[in-house]
């Protein structure tokens, strides 16, 4: 089975002699939910932008479904929907005909772009406001609207990019069961973002950017696991005492119940162990960082 | 093709029919206005025209007017808007090709063209009982008008960075092109030389043309203005298309 995206030596240098992509080598596999991280400037929407076609390459290839972009560009361009970073959409049309609209240009008459648009604006909660002008939506429903006018042609792979932007949390988990449900409808999923938790729960695999060149590929699970340090906060139900003794592992006193510890390569278990021995008992558990912010930081060398 | 293509269509004929206000009834307006003054209160002294009532001389010039710039104005405007707000990527990223979404915007102008100046025309049936020597050449001209300046309007959108940019054409190049195009006068009471310059201007040809539809007289041969107008469109179709193609300023 071909991925669903391929990207071989991709080369983009702006008219201005900036090189936003440096023969960066890429594939996602068919029904993947994939990751494409990178701070700002890294060459993420640069990328994107030339699957979809809004942006000329320099050199190298682009594949989507086994199809080659330069010779089959309208099948590939039926395979993909791209949820945009900006917002892109006239703001004085009514959000159903935008949906409406997009359905025509890939060939859905306007009897069953109606049904198609009925039913994602129930899905993303904007079917009430469908006779409205798209500038009257607040920053989150136009996120979604973006994101229904994109699944408007039943694509093969969805691009997002940011998608989480400006949006509520009760809106964005929201999001997030709707993406996961297509998912395991078997779309393949390539999102952006700049929420780290979001990639961390949401995709399988994960390529970062960096300076326009994929400096780690992987699963999320295997690059997770590179992240040996942990820091955790503890609550205990009782007072802590005050200092805490000096112990094997870095620890700091928070509150009066709770501390936070850092752990190297010692277990979680062992750590509860040595503080048991010195008479505190510990209650609750809970991680302190994101684990793949760390790592993120680290591969792009942001921290030291 | 044709779903995407019609999709383009209607969503540009009810853009422009949304905003009425400003699309249609201006120029309605204008146009009775300068009917009035132009035809209603000069006309009398200026008398009679190519064999005519000025009156009934100046009406299809006025007519064309209104749909040149119209035609115009919908696609300089419509495509540059796109641009601005980056609606055009929902085009660019569709398997629409350049060809059609050329072909929808050209469409629009000619259908606001169209709208404006029936408009116009039942306005200023109010003020003359008209009469049209030959339907055929109202409506060929009118056609090939409305296409050659929605080729054109778009042309000026790909070019445009600003909203300067696209008043600056019309004001500066149309207008005066329009004014000079025989639209109040008959070229044949020119001096020779601007005669002779007047042919130059294409705008010329198209209200000959048009105004031979309406009254059957006309200053050059029906033939040649076609054939100037035709020429026209194929040589702005062309340059159109290669830009939307080459994506000049529109993709990186």
């Amino acid at each position: 089975m071909s991925n669903a995206l391929q990207i071989s030596k991709l080369t983009k240098t702006y008219v201005n002699n900036v090189q936003a992509l440096s023969q960066v080598d890429l594939s996602v596999k068919q029904g993947d939910f994939f990751a494409l991280l990178g701070s700002n400037g890294a060459g993420k929407t640069t990328m994107i932008g030339i699957i979809c076609s809004l942006l000329n390459k320099t050199s190298g290839d682009v594949s989507v479904m086994g199809l080659d972009q330069a010779s089959e560009l309208n099948k590939v361009k039926r395979m993909i929907g791209l949820m945009p970073q900006e917002f892109n959409f006239n703001p004085f049309e009514p959000i159903e005909e935008i949906l409406i609209n997009q359905a025509g240009y890939y060939g859905i008459d306007r009897h069953q772009a109606k049904q198609r648009a009925e039913l994602l604006l129930k899905r993303i909660e904007l079917w009430d406001k469908r006779t409205d002008m798209a500038k009257s939506l607040s920053g989150g429903m136009k996120r979604r609207l973006m994101l229904a006018r994109a699944l408007m042609h039943e694509p093969k792979i969805l691009i997002l990019d940011e998608p989480s932007a400006g949006v509520d949390v009760e809106i964005r988990r929201s999001m997030w069961d709707f993406l996961k449900e297509l998912n395991n409808e078997g779309m393949t999923i390539i999102l952006t973002t700049h929420y780290l938790e979001e990639a961390e729960s949401l995709c399988r695999n994960i390529a970062i950017l960096d300076k326009g060149q994929v400096i780690e590929q992987s699963s999320m699970k295997a690059l997770l696991a590179k992240v040996s340090q942990q820091v955790l906060i503890l609550e205990s139900g009782k007072s802590l005492p005050n200092p805490l003794p000096a112990l094997s592992f870095s620890v700091e006193r928070l509150d009066d119940h709770s501390m936070q510890v850092v752990l190297d390569k010692l277990s979680v278990s062992k750590a509860l162990e040595t503080l048991g021995k010195e008479g505190i008992e510990i209650e609750h558990v809970r991680s302190a960082q994101n684990r793949l912010e760390t790592l993120f930081l680290r591969l792009t060398s942001r921290e030291d | 093709m044709w779903i995407a293509y019609k999709t383009i269509v209607v969503k540009e004929i009810l853009r422009f029919s949304r905003i009425w206000v400003q699309t249609i009834f201006p120029p309605i307006i204008t146009t009775s206005l300068y009917l009035l003054i132009f035809g209603g209160l000069m006309g009398e002294r200026i008398g009679s025209m190519q064999g005519v009532d000025y009156l009934q001389f100046i009406i299809p010039g006025i007519i064309l007017m209104t749909v040149i710039q119209n035609a115009y104005a919908n696609t300089v405007s419509s495509f540059f808007l796109a641009k601005f707000n980056h609606s055009i990527e929902e085009l660019l990223i569709s398997p629409v090709s350049y060809w059609v979404i050329l072909l929808g915007y050209v469409s629009g102008g000619v259908a606001r063209g169209f709208s404006v100046g029936l408009g116009v025309f039942i306005a200023v049936s109010f003020f003359v009982d008209l009469s049209i020597h030959s339907v055929g050449i109202v409506l060929i001209t009118f056609l090939l008008t409305a296409v050659l300046f929605s080729l054109a309007g778009f042309i000026n959108a790909v070019f445009a960075q600003s909203f300067d940019d696209i008043s600056i054409v019309p004001t500066f190049i149309l207008m005066p092109m329009t004014y000079l195009g025989g639209m109040f006068y008959s070229i044949e009471i020119l001096p020779e030389f601007w005669q002779m310059l007047s042919k130059f201007n294409p705008i010329y040809y198209m209200v000959d043309s048009f105004r031979m539809g309406f009254l059957g007289s006309s200053t050059t041969d029906f033939i040649t203005s076609m054939m100037v107008l035709t020429s026209m469109i194929i040589l702005l179709a062309v340059v159109a298309f290669y830009l939307l193609k080459r994506g000049v300023n529109i993709k990186t």
